[in-house]
């Protein structure tokens, strides 16, 4: 048995919203990965909670009308690695939502805890960062849209204001068209393990492949939220095709991130790491793209 | 606080069923102390070691971090669903232990569900693939080898049964 003190089921999101009005102290529980662990654990002991697990509207992945790629917040991470659009428009979400856990809880967890939970080493979180993913969370007052570079706020902080609930996260056409991507996550196991880095980068390039049209980088546990690395995206901007461009892109990741000793890893190596998964993930991205990375420097 | 109670209506292993859930349990405890269903292991009890992986729907689940009201109108499948009229095991239990995969058992009710799973795709997974697959389920008598050779034996007889 767990120890919950009431469990208030919503049937809709609009049902959500009530029962959170009406349960001040209630938290939400979507699939529950890591809400029921941290109440066996008893940090969480003694909760009331709102689940909003069976509300299927917050379920799919679909593309609405101006051709944003629409990911309904319960979607599980093993739906979204099978949708055929996130194959065909983000692959690269695909395959780091496939590296979170093992199957099991790939099938329960969702994209909207995964992000709610305000973790900095959620899977999903730093491709959904490199890919300025808006997130979409119904209220009281209405609906709102944040960028999800604004939804994290800090270590286990996040933009839902009492009552709210994520409902969706969207990656606008202007986001994904012409990009190509790869996420490195670095840990210690190849499942069942949470990251000690990981780094979702995705470049744009120009028509004739030679250039970096634009190119975007964000780290999980290279600070305290998931967070982009503005001036190695600036260093790659219009720069050549070339391994002096992948070095000096690489590089630059030092300028922004923040990494911190802990149990897992230490600083030092963190930042090693970056490094280098910045460098192998922005390669891989070229090649992904059509490009050629040219050896000689130019 | 007085309890709270749910009452659910789910098909386990087949059958109808109908209880009334502690809003607490678990699917573990429902599965295990209602339906007597002991295949279904407690074993970590949050979520890592998949001794207590059943089938919801068609997709495997670790039973201990499922809220037991969440299996209302939910298709559950355990180990006990795989036997067959006359109480005889099926090909994969079979395999398991030609193989030699089960040393203690404890993790093997957890694994051959999913090993159902896959199964269930009718299609060949790569070795690789069924590597990944079967990565949610600890087994500390290190029987990784031999599952994995079960689960591709089955996979493969299963598929030339069909041609």
């Amino acid at each position: 048995m767990y120890d919950i003190k009431a469990l208030y089921e919503a049937e809709s999101t609009q049902d959500a919203i009530r029962l959170l009005q009406e349960h001040p102290q209630a938290q939400i529980i979507a699939g529950g990965s890591d809400v029921l662990v941290q109440i066996r654990e008893g940090r969480r002991a003694g909760v009331e909670l709102v689940s909003i697990y069976g509300i299927d509207d917050l379920r799919g992945v679909c593309l609405d009308e101006t051709g944003a790629v629409r990911i309904g917040s319960l979607t599980s991470f093993s739906h979204i690695a099978a949708s055929p659009i996130i194959q065909e428009k983000i692959p690269v979400l695909g395959e780091a939502v496939s590296l979170v856990g093992g199957p099991q809880i790939r099938n329960i967890g969702t994209i909207g805890g995964n992000t709610c939970n305000g973790v900095t080493s959620a899977d999903s979180a730093s491709t959904l960062m490199a890919w300025d993913a808006v997130v979409e969370i119904e209220g009281p007052e209405g609906t709102r849209r944040v960028p999800i570079r604004e939804f994290y706020i800090n270590a286990g902080v996040v933009d839902l204001r009492p009552a709210e609930v994520q409902t969706a996260i969207i990656i606008p056409k202007e986001s994904y068209e012409g990009y190509f991507g790869n996420y490195i996550k670095y840990a210690m196991r190849e499942a069942m393990d949470i990251a000690t880095l990981g780094c979702s980068v995705n470049v744009a390039l120009s028509p004739d492949k030679k250039e970096i049209r634009d190119a975007r980088i964000a780290f999980g546990v290279a600070g305290p939220v998931p967070m982009r690395a503005p001036s190695a995206e600036k260093a790659a901007k219009g720069r050549p095709v070339s391994a002096e461009t992948a070095e000096i892109f690489s590089r630059a990741v030092l300028e922004d991130i923040r990494p911190r000793d802990s149990w897992r890893a230490a600083k030092a190596f963190r930042e090693h790491i970056a490094v280098e998964t910045a460098k192998r993930a922005f390669e891989k991205s070229i090649l992904l793209g059509g490009g050629v990375i040219s050896e000689q420097a130019v | 606080m007085s309890r709270q109670y749910k009452q659910i209506c789910c098909t386990i292993n087949g059958k109808k069923r109908e209880a009334m859930v502690d809003v607490r349990a678990s699917l573990t405890d429902l599965l295990r102390n209602d339906f007597r269903l002991t295949s279904v292991k407690k074993g970590c009890e949050v979520g890592e070691c998949g001794a207590c992986n059943v089938l919801i729907n068609g997709e495997c689940f670790n039973s201990c971090i499922y809220l037991a009201v969440w299996a209302d109108g939910k298709d559950i499948l355990t180990l006990e669903g795989l036997e067959g009229p006359n109480g005889e095991i099926s090909d994969i239990q079979q395999a398991f232990i030609d193989e030699a995969a089960v040393q203690c058992g404890f993790c093997t009710p957890g694994a051959i569900m999913s090993a159902v799973e896959i199964l269930n795709e009718e299609r060949e997974l790569s070795d690789e693939e069924i590597r990944i697959r079967m990565s949610g389920h600890l087994c500390r008598c290190t029987g990784y080898e031999n599952i994995f050779r079960a689960v591709k034996k089955t996979m493969l007889k299963r598929l030339e049964a069909k041609k």
